[in-house]
């Protein structure tokens, strides 16, 4: 890559350009020699696939495919390597690829995990790398499962910025407000968590760690006022809500923006005590 | 068959704040995205978005800024409008919760950026983008806008009148990515397209893979002008292994960039001695490079940023995902190390051609965001200026979709009956081969709409169905790969005429092979093999009219460098490059740049830094 030049002046031994393309070239060729010596060293990618349509994979089953080990090289990459290069039918959601779009969270080596987010040699077992869809998910095809009702529950706390009252002009906001939420602001839909929760798995109506967080960053925002609160609470108090949550940890332990998930639904059921307390 | 008043294209910045802005005007729309919203590029942006909200700050001055960055090819009447309308639409984002980063009296902060007279970036953390998108998809969901994710449009169902101005849009043709599902969508009173960025035109990228290019290349091929597709943003600061973006914030917060030799090259070399490392993003990547290129780069590839001085407190208060990015994705403790950086393909300063309310040229056509180009950024994008482009020009193309008046537009769109023409002289042969395949037409006789949305569909179909039948043939992949390759390597931020021509006969044979691709994976479900072999022919399209553009513009101008011609030749280039569908084959043409703006003309002077 960039090996264009801003100007060409004639080789010389001289020429820094020159000296610099000619190192290139040997450190090329020495990555060349040393893949082909090492030929064998692969990453053996067990790939869970399915498809409802075709005879042959409507069977779930694992493929196997031998990806040529590169330094940094992350799932994601040995998935698309496979994909490029061996079969092209091979199906996963991904797209930014920098963990920010929160696609391609996948079941990799037993736990929930984005793909673009992991590296290879990070894995205790980098040998063999099992890739699976998230669990307690309907699966689609291959990799991909439905999202629909991850999309719902968190469709069903209102997670929008709501206020009592129609601000006129810049509303302020302490640095410390904005702290506290911060954490919570953080959420990319991924829907790792949810696949990770035992509750969520057992209670399908259970709002799970993503909706619930969703909740607490719109109910500690100090600029929505007290009324909004309220019903917020009353929301994330429901039957399914925060007191579904039995404090296993698996969501924080992992969601790839390190929200402390668990901790958010242990304050939201302080407040929810609190609150009711008000009442007596 | 769908119907809609308004459809927007693409679920970003840009689309959500369009169906938002339709939405408050009363029509009925909906969002049609290949991902789903929050999937959206935008996501990625860290940065910032400008706006003079301040005391001591103006509008005119964030206009004259952005002109001046843009190297005198942005269009006055719309940098103006850019500026004028970026405070009240960033407190309006306030306003609908979005979490800026606070100064100690609770007002938004902002911080410098790069070519900006004043600190006027205001910014959430090193993660503005991903706010910024969640904040409007809330308001979406809040209103009960219908969002269609996970759907692909494939074209869009305009008129073949022969004279392009002529024609309408009367909808898309979507292919529902789960199901596999053909169906015409018409829209009543407009279509936006709101794609985004085409950077996987490149291989060493900023951007999403999802970003191909696909509402660029369909309104080109329905009769749309691209617009100086040649000028591609280069971010100076990108992950070498993976092209993952390090904030220009990094920068703007006092982040230094040195070679080899532990000199800060952005002064000691005399690149922008005023400036340093705050200078435009096109000369700190060729400074960059050229550092690379005499010698002084680290593996002979890119050189270091360093923010540890900036201390622990500060990093975490501003920077803190800057710290998780150079960790996951280059192992790099950014507290303890300076991060390695490089050049890579960042931004599409050019576009589809619209006017200041986001219309192209045919009627019921608007384009905003990222793939449109109405010419804010001109040969160079100043940082902080992407943001508030989506939010200013995607509520006014979304309200006057939806039947707002917002007046004459001041700038023309569309081919004039006598324009500049170029007839660009080349080895290569261009534009499409073989039937329709690469080709566009206007969509069918004007009949009723939706007529024409069935037949478009009906179009897309038999598309579609001889790309599934086909039993063996070439794969997407590997001509996508060659000409992200060939785009990397020759027209990239260093560009010399045997090379772009080089890239043309790339393009051409690439468009050959195209010819015979074929969907190796049959089934209807998911099919990404399909929908990647559809975007393979956009990405096409998108690399010819970029490289043309390139060859043809024989100055130094922005972010587009030309061995041969080391200056700006404002007697002959104060203008912008079209290029067009024409019979076949793209026409290059040309239109003078718009330098009058309310007040003022902007007198283009040299750049210094």
């Amino acid at each position: 890559m960039s090996t264009q030049s801003p100007d060409t002046q004639t080789e010389s031994e001289t020429d820094p350009q020159a000296e610099r393309l000619e190192r290139k070239e040997e450190r090329a060729d020495e990555a060349a020699s040393s893949t082909t010596e090492t030929a064998e060293d692969t990453v053996e990618l067990k790939v869970f696939r399915y498809d409802p349509e075709i005879a042959d994979k409507q069977e779930p089953r694992f493929d196997t495919f031998h990806v040529p080990r590169k330094q940094g090289m992350t799932v994601l990459d040995a998935l698309m390597h496979a994909r490029d290069h061996f079969d092209s039918s091979l199906t996963f959601r991904h797209s930014c690829r920098q963990a920010v779009c929160g696609s391609d969270a996948l079941f990799i080596n037993g736990s929930q995990r984005l793909g673009c987010q992991t590296q290879i040699q990070d894995l205790n077992n980098s040998d063999t790398v099992r890739v699976e869809p998230l669990p307690h998910a309907d699966v689609v095809k291959d990799l991909v499962v439905e999202m629909e009702h991850f999309y719902d529950q968190m469709e069903s706390v209102e997670p929008y910025f709501d206020p009592s009252e129609e601000p006129e002009g810049e509303q302020l906001q302490s640095r410390e407000n904005r702290e506290k939420i911060k954490m919570s602001t953080r959420c990319i839909w991924c829907g790792a968590c949810m696949s990770s929760c035992n509750i969520a798995a057992g209670d399908n109506e259970y709002l799970g760690p993503a909706a619930i967080n969703k909740a607490y960053r719109f109910y500690f925002d100090e600029r929505e006022g007290e009324e909004r609160q309220q019903e917020r609470l009353e929301i994330i108090e429901q039957e399914h809500g925060v007191w579904r949550c039995q404090t296993q940890f698996s969501c924080t332990t992992v969601c790839p923006k390190d929200i402390p998930l668990t901790e958010h639904i242990q304050e939201l059921k302080r407040e929810a005590v609190k609150s009711n307390l008000k009442f007596w | 068959m769908y119907e809609h008043d308004v459809l927007v294209v693409g679920a970003g910045g840009a689309g959500l704040r369009a169906a938002i802005a339709a939405h408050e005007e009363g029509a009925d729309v909906a969002l049609v995205t290949k991902l789903h919203p929050v999937r959206s590029h935008t996501g990625a942006a860290e940065g910032g978005i400008n706006a003079a909200l301040r005391n001591g700050d103006s509008w005119q001055d964030h206009a004259y800024d952005t002109m001046k960055g843009s190297d005198y090819l942005g269009d006055a009447p719309a940098v103006e409008t850019l500026a004028q309308d970026a405070p009240e639409n960033v407190i309006q984002l306030e306003n609908w919760g979005m979490p800026f980063s606070r100064e100690d009296d609770g007002r938004v902060s902002q911080r410098p950026f790069g070519g900006l007279s004043f600190p006027r970036t205001t910014y959430a953390g090193a993660e503005t983008g991903h706010h910024l998108l969640h904040t409007l998809y809330e308001q979406v969901v809040k209103r009960g806008i219908e969002v269609y994710d996970e759907w692909y449009v494939t074209n869009l169902a305009v008129t073949d009148e022969d004279d392009p101005n002529e024609r309408s849009c009367h909808g898309i043709v979507g292919y529902d990515v789960q199901t596999g599902e053909l169906a015409g969508f018409r829209a009543n009173d407009g279509v936006i397209l709101a794609t985004g960025g085409m950077g996987q035109v490149f291989d060493h990228t900023t951007n999403a893979v999802a970003n191909t290019g696909d509402g660029v290349a369909m309104a080109y091929r329905a009769g749309v002008p691209m617009e100086d597709m040649e000028f591609i943003q280069f971010h100076p600061t990108t992950l070498p292994s993976t092209g993952v973006l390090i904030s220009e914030g990094v920068r703007g917060e006092g982040g230094i960039l040195y070679n080899t030799e532990g000199e800060r090259f952005m002064f000691e070399y005399g690149y922008a001695t005023n400036d340093g490392e705050l200078a435009s993003r096109d000369v700190v990547a060729r400074a960059e490079l050229t550092e690379v290129n005499e010698g002084r780069g680290f593996e002979d590839e890119y050189v270091m940023l360093d923010m540890r001085h900036l201390g622990e407190e500060r990093i975490l208060d501003r920077l803190e995902n800057i710290l998780h990015l150079a960790e996951d994705f280059e192992g790099v403790d950014g507290l303890e190390e300076p991060m390695p950086v490089k050049p890579g393909h960042h931004y599409a300063m050019g576009g589809i051609e619209t006017d200041e309310h986001g219309q192209t040229c045919i009627d019921g056509l608007y384009a905003v965001g990222e793939c449109a180009c109405v010419s804010v950024h001109g040969g160079n994008r100043l940082g902080g200026n992407a943001l508030p482009e989506l939010i200013v020009f995607g509520k006014r193309a979304g309200s006057h979709a939806a039947g707002r008046d917002l007046g004459e537009p001041k700038i023309e769109t569309g081919k004039p009956a006598n324009p500049e023409l170029e007839d660009l002289d080349t080895t290569a042969s261009l534009g499409t081969v073989g039937d329709d395949e690469a080709a566009a037409d206007g969509g069918l006789a004007a009949e009723d709409p939706e007529t024409v949305v069935d037949a478009a569909v009906e179009r897309e179909d038999e598309r579609i169905t001889r790309l599934l039948e086909k039993d063996e043939g070439t794969q997407h992949a590997e001509i996508r790969s060659d000409i992200q390759k060939t785009m990397t390597a020759n027209v990239n931020v260093f560009r010399e005429e045997d090379a772009l021509e080089e890239t043309l006969h790339d393009i051409r044979d690439a468009r050959e092979r195209y010819e015979d691709v074929y969907v190796a994976d049959k089934s209807r479900t998911f099919n990404t093999d399909l929908q990647h072999t559809l975007e393979t022919r956009n990405i096409l399209d998108i690399a010819e009219a970029l490289t043309m553009g390139a060859l043809a513009r024989d100055e130094f101008r922005g972010a587009h460098w030309r061995k041969e011609h080391q200056e700006r030749k404002d007697d002959e280039w104060l203008k912008h490059t079209m290029v067009s569908w024409n019979d076949g084959q793209p026409e290059l043409w040309y239109r003078p740049v718009i330098l009058d703006g309310e007040n003022k003309t902007y007198e283009p002077k040299e750049r210094s830094y």
